[in-house]
């Protein structure tokens, strides 16, 4: 498939996630194809980084859930943070940990999965449609050896989040390697959590640096499975201007860049204009250019 | 003397993972790894567990592999939160008497007037981990009556919330009801000058406040020859 392809097949109102962390390893190519296509009032669902900031600038969004969101070697996103102020996009805001554990039951098809993170935090304020769950297991269960009848009926369980899953109508994740197939590797020191958005998506379509036939390196490193993918494409340096190690670090200048062109509206156009109302191929080539 | 006043938040941890968000707490953390906690796992940055402790700034490159004694990618960072063998020592927008800290915005939640970085692991780490804060500028900007968002719980809720270094001193939480207490003054700053910058009454012990120690001649070799020689500590605060 191409970019354009893997975003002409979202529809209005979709939830999609979006895989990588933060300034790493992001399908900036399909994210890119989706600012220039017609789709619109996405939540977008992201371990947030320059993904979510530019389909914000692109009025893309209707609703944010994520933990963070971060350029990493600059700690905010310029856009995410003009559409918070704003009050144009909600938000869904959680803990890191909960966060992927919300995957996890999305992935496995569970109602819920237990965390002790999130409580007594603001995180059950914002979030009030958030619910909590007793343990059905005396605290003391949790050491070995047998409990009194006295200790039992004295003792209640812990009080947990009850973390609901992220079912997502898409996910779009980026790898180093895949075949045409669909078979995903990743070669970098992370897989984040590719994977989760995988297989917690009705589908999940994957762009990759190069498309090969077979794959070389270990096992461990093929990290999504093509029954979990229905579409692939090849967009080489398709992660830019994140990292995607080892085939390449962030470019560091050009998110500077990025950022600095967020706060003045003529940057932006200029900026908007040469690199991001144009195809993949010219803005690879613009920024081999520059 | 802020490194050393980080690193000493570890002592006595043991065989943990010391996460450090921050030049000089993470500095604090490999100083204390290379002296006298020598348990301490410390990474490069990134998913790899160091097999030594690294400098800081330098791209740690294509040998980095070659330097690791494990491997913990962010899914397993989450896991080990949950485990508890870990004490983190992070940043902090706003902290309040009782050590509800906020990264998350500034302003009513539902449209801040500033947005942050939202909670990331804060509500996670303080409820399962032992958590410190490093603040490079202790101003009523950051030490407030209220925090707008509860990132971080408070001191009565946390797993163990064991220490603040801030540019003025240290602060521990051993005051009235498990409140903020100052501990010790980095020298020629005075309790009034840590007062005036502290938006509550702060707990101050009536039997006097040490002065923070003096980094020994080895720490000072190991932090401006080894773990910092390009000097970004002072980015941060001034030495």
């Amino acid at each position: 498939m191409s970019p354009e392809g893997i975003a002409a097949s979202l529809s209005d109102g979709m939830t999609i996630g979006i895989g990588g962390w933060g300034s790493r390893r992001k399908p900036m190519a399909l994210v890119r194809a989706i600012c220039r296509s017609p789709v619109r009032d996405l939540t977008v669902v992201s371990c947030g980084g320059p993904d979510v900031g530019l389909l914000c600038a692109y009025g893309k969004v209707r609703h944010v859930v994520a933990p963070f969101v971060t350029l990493d070697t600059m700690p905010l996103d310029p856009w995410f943070r003009t559409a918070r102020q704003r009050g144009d996009i909600g938000f869904t805001e959680y803990d890191e940990g909960m966060f992927m554990f919300g995957l996890l039951a999305a992935a496995h098809g569970l109602p819920f999965l237990p965390t002790p993170a999130g409580m007594a935090s603001d995180v059950l304020r914002v979030n009030p449609g958030l619910r909590t769950i007793r343990s059905p297991y005396p605290t003391s269960a949790s050491r070995p050896g047998p409990i009194s009848a006295q200790e039992e009926e004295q003792d209640t369980g812990e009080e947990l989040v009850a973390m609901p899953p992220l079912r997502l109508d898409a996910a779009l994740v980026h790898m180093n390697r895949a075949d045409a197939r669909g078979n995903g590797q990743y070669l970098g020191p992370d897989p984040y959590l590719d994977d989760l958005f995988a297989k917690a998506a009705r589908h999940c379509y994957l762009s990759c640096e190069r498309l090969v036939e077979a794959f070389e390196g270990p096992v461990q490193s093929l990290l999504i499975s093509r029954m979990m993918v229905a579409g692939v494409a090849e967009t080489p340096n398709g992660g830019h201007f994140t990292t995607c190690e080892p085939d390449y670090g962030r470019d560091e200048p050009f998110q500077r860049r990025y950022a600095a062109a967020a706060s003045d509206p003529a940057e932006w156009r200029r900026f908007r204009s040469r690199y991001l109302d144009v195809d993949e191929g010219s803005y690879q080539r613009e920024v081999s250019q520059r | 003397m802020c490194v050393t006043a980080c690193a000493d938040a570890w002592r006595g941890d043991g065989e943990v993972l010391a996460a450090a968000m921050g030049t000089c707490s993470t500095l604090g953390a490999r100083l204390a790894r290379l002296t006298f906690a020598p348990g301490l796992l410390t990474t490069d940055g990134g998913a790899l567990l160091s097999r030594d402790p690294l400098p800081l700034g330098r791209p740690a490159g294509p040998a980095a592999d070659a330097t690791a004694e494990g491997w913990l990618p962010f899914r397993d960072h989450l896991w080990l939160v949950l485990h508890g063998r870990r004490h983190v020592m992070m940043g902090a927008a706003q902290l309040d008497r009782h050590g509800r800290s906020n990264i998350s915005c500034i302003g009513d939640w539902s449209q801040p007037t500033a947005q942050l970085l939202g909670a990331r692991g804060a509500p996670g780490n303080t409820i399962r981990n032992t958590t410190s804060y490093w603040i490079p500028r202790h101003t009523r900007r950051v030490f407030v009556d209220r925090v707008d968002m509860v990132s971080g719980v408070a001191a009565t809720d946390a797993h163990d919330l064991r220490r603040v270094v801030t540019d003025l001193g240290v602060l521990d939480f051993d005051g009235p009801g498990r409140t903020l207490r100052l501990v010790s003054l980095h020298p020629g700053v005075t309790v009034e000058e840590v007062c005036d910058n502290t938006g509550f009454d702060l707990h101050v012990p009536g039997d006097g406040v040490r002065t923070t120690r003096h980094p020994t001649e080895r720490e000072l070799h190991l932090l401006r020859d080894v773990l910092d020689p390009d000097g970004l500590r002072a980015r941060e605060v001034a030495e």
